[in-house]
């Protein structure tokens, strides 16, 4: 099953490849990670996407936590959750499609960032479903070039990660 | 005061109560060496190799309750060391080990001697730290060593450059550590005590599998209380021999590959199990469907977390230091008025004196022609009345030394269990015979492992080690042509060497004694000997039964009860 882990670690150099190192030594898959610094500087918010069975998954939480740069861990997915990614694609938008294009951009609530003569730069944000099916929606044969964040996500209501 | 980096370094191990340092010289540590030839309370020993000196602070902090400290240089110092601290890694051993680098404003590029150490010994280290400060050498030992003692204990890298090691800074020694992410756990869940407790008193067919945890944690006492008020058989593995006195009835003996008959089907058949500091590991439940075809109940109690339900299910978790959950369950046990049931412990007993008898015990056929190697390690045995330090290298003699030495005492049986690491049992003894001077300590090695760190023999002389070398020389990588013989059609790939040294010469060479013993008859007169010289390294070099094997013995990927039993008996 697909699992959203979000953790809290230290922003020190090196923690980045210690959460990577485990996930590749013990043969764990990841579909996505993200990670930036916090409000506190001290701080880095990593997002993992990944999947794995029950106990696959439930050694994947153990093993995090047991990294010394690890501050805290929590399975998103295991609750209510909000989870987003932001896509930046590149269209071949010529002649008649232009118009289709600018109307399914808005469909699916994104926006037109850059416009030149034979192409449109769209911005889309949601969770990966939308965004597939966006790629589905305008066919490969348009797309010259797509860039993803990966997801990241945070729990609803009071189901927060701190310290 | 200002201190130099380097001075910082020695200063903190002092303030750690730091006895050995076991280290090796060299450009990145320079600084460091200055600063240790200024003092004389952290006594350095110079190793002939960096594997042998992590090796050797390995040794020296498993047979105490001490972190054992190494010193390397950049380069192929820190990639010498690897090995030694992968075997301490495996084994969940507190150790420091202090790493030169070459100065921070060459890190990256390519320079001299530069290897990325941090990136290196990631996998096999509990932590690492690049020390970019010398503002923050202090704190970072510090919590090296709190690291390295605390929780699941294990090796911490502390990777130094050299201008960091030679700036200088106010030198203050944190008196305390903390370290907002890690928090580990010193009591357990006292329901999830309760739970296991109960389940315990109402069991039929109960066994307690106790492994290297009940040794790390000190907590030998309480895993006897517990046995004995229980009246249950106990298993211990090869990382957790001692942890219960081998000569108590109640011990079934190790279990695993190398196990016990009764051992393994009392593990394989029994419906309440209660591991304790032990990882079931695949040495010690060989096929997970095979073992979890029996259904039984699962209690395990470990201290890390991610030890527990990593390859079998478990019913009662509990996480916390041993020590601790074994004081409170037994409060528990003894505060309930229920007891385990005598008869169906009458009816299970039975089953594993049958199982005892079917297994034959642990047994060889011993020969007046040649020397067995059980007979040695028998003989070893008796001479040392079961009380001597035993370090071991890895293969045949291995097993047949922790079967047939029966160990009493926790840390008295020294030997690289999770990475099996040949070459460990040499620089590993000298380590011990530094903690415990005026003890015995053997190293039961092969004529293979011996050679991977022989040239420690040397720093043996110039320390005065008296340790007992006692290799078992088959003449063959024992274990590997055993797995040829068994399963690759005796097709003995590359498992016999031919022209090994004469070993008499080689420690004499090296300023020891050297005995070769041929005959069963002279390997009593030969031990007694080596043991009566108090103050000299012998090294005993007993050629014995190139054909021998380790019984019984499970497959690789086989269930418990599809063993393998002696064929000669
Ligand atoms: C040639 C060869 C053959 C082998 N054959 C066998 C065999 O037949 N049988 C066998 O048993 N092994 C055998 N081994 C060893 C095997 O590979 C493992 O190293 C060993 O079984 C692991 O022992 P353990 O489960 O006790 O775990 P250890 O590696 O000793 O781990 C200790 C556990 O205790 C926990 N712990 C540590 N401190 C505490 C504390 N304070 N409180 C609570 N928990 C704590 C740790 O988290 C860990 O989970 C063999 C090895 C070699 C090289
Ligand atoms: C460094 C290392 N290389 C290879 C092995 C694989 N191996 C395990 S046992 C063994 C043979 C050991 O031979 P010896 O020391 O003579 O012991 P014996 O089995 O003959 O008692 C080998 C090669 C290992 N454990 N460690
Ligand atoms: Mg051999």
């Amino acid at each position: 099953m697909r699992h959203i882990i979000s953790l809290l670690m230290e922003n020190e150099a090196g923690a980045l490849s210690r959460v990577a190192g485990l996930f590749s030594a013990r043969g764990y898959n990841i579909e996505s990670l993200t990670v930036a610094p916090t409000e506190d500087a001290t701080l880095s918010r990593m997002t993992i996407v990944t999947s794995g069975s029950d106990a696959v998954i439930e050694q994947i939480n153990k093993q995090l936590n047991k990294l010394i740069d690890v501050v805290s861990v929590m399975d998103l997915s295991e609750g209510e959750h909000i989870e987003r990614e932001l896509m930046l694609v590149k269209l071949r938008a010529e002649g008649e499609a232009r118009e289709e294009l600018k109307r399914l951009t808005d469909i699916f609530r994104g926006r037109i960032l850059d416009v030149s003569d034979h192409t449109y730069t769209i911005e889309l944000t949601g969770a990966r479903v939308k965004l597939d099916s966006f790629i589905d929606a305008i066919g490969r044969d348009l797309i010259l070039e797509t860039v993803r964040t990966g997801a990241s996500g945070i729990g609803r209501g009071n189901r927060i990660l701190s310290l | 005061m200002e201190m130099t980096g380097a001075e910082i370094t020695i200063r903190c191990l002092q303030e750690e109560g730091v006895e050995y340092l076991f280290g090796y010289p060299g450009g990145a540590v320079l600084h460091i060496y200055d600063a240790i030839f200024q003092q004389d309370k952290v006594k350095h020993i110079l190793v002939r190799h960096e594997q042998a000196a992590v090796h050797a602070a390995d040794g020296y902090a498993r047979s105490s309750d001490k972190v054992g400290v190494a010193l390397v240089t950049s380069g192929p110092g820190l990639t010498n060391a690897v090995t030694g601290i992968a075997t301490a890694y495996m084994d969940s051993i507190p150790m420091v080990v202090i790493s030169g680098q070459v100065p921070t404003y060459a890190i990256g590029e390519d320079a001299f001697q530069e290897v990325d150490a941090v990136g290196i010994t990631r996998p096999c280290v509990k932590h690492n730290f690049l020390v970019k400060d010398v503002k923050d050498i202090a704190s970072t030992i510090k919590k090296a060593f709190y690291l390295a003692k605390s929780g699941r204990p294990g090796p911490v890298l502390v990777d130094i450059p050299k201008d960091v090691s030679a700036h200088k800074t106010e030198f203050v020694y944190p008196a305390t550590v903390n370290i907002r992410s890690y928090h580990p756990k010193g009591k357990g869940d006292s329901q999830q005590i309760r739970q296991a407790a109960q389940m315990l008193l109402e069991a039929k067919r109960p066994m307690i599998y106790a492994g290297g945890g009940v040794v790390l944690s000190g907590a030998a006492t309480q895993l006897t209380e517990l046995v004995k008020l229980l009246g249950f058989p106990c298993t211990n593995t090869l990382m957790g021999l001692g942890g219960y006195p081998a000569n108590d009835k109640q011990f079934v003996g190790m279990l695993g590959m190398h196990g016990t008959y009764e051992a393994n089907m009392a593990m394989q058949h029994c419906d309440v199990l209660v591991a304790i500091g032990a990882r079931f590991d695949d040495r010690v439940i060989g096929n997970v469907e095979h073992f979890a075809q029996v259904p039984r109940k699962i209690i395990h109690i470990d201290i890390d977390p991610s030890s527990i339900a990593k390859r079998v299910k478990v019913d009662v978790p509990i996480v916390g230091d041993l020590k601790l959950v074994l004081d409170e369950m037994l409060t528990v046990l003894r505060s309930s008025r229920q007891k385990p049931d005598a008869i169906e412990m009458g009816v299970w007993w039975k089953q594993i004196e049958e199982w005892r008898v079917i297994g034959g015990g642990l047994r060889y056929k011993n020969s007046s022609e040649i020397i067995k190697p059980q007979f040695v390690i028998e003989t070893l045995h008796k001479l040392t009345f079961g009380d001597a330090f035993v370090t071991s290298d890895v293969g045949q003699h291995q097993m047949w030394a922790a079967q047939y030495y029966k160990f009493n005492h926790p840390r008295r049986w020294i030997n690289s269990g999770g990475l099996g690491t040949m070459g460990f049992g040499l620089p590993a003894a000298m380590g011990v015979q530094l903690k415990h001077p005026g003890e015995t300590v053997a190293c039961v090695t092969g004529e293979g492992s011996i050679q991977m760190n022989i040239q420690e023999l040397s720093t043996c002389k110039q320390y005065h080690l008296p340790i007992k070398v006692l290799s078992l020389n088959n003449g063959y990588l024992g274990m590997v042509r055993q797995w040829q013989e068994f399963f690759h059609g005796n097709r003995f790939s590359e498992s016999y060497m031919d022209a090994l040294p004469d070993f008499v010469k080689v420690a004499e060479a090296y300023g020891h004694i050297g005995m070769r013993i041929d005959n069963p008859a002279d390997v009593e007169p030969a031990i007694i000997e080596a043991l009566s010289r108090k103050n000299d390294l012998v090294f005993m070099d007993f050629r014995t039964d190139p054909t021998e094997n380790v019984f019984p013995m499970v497959p690789g990927g086989k269930g418990l009860s599809e063993v393998v039993l002696s064929e000669d008996l």
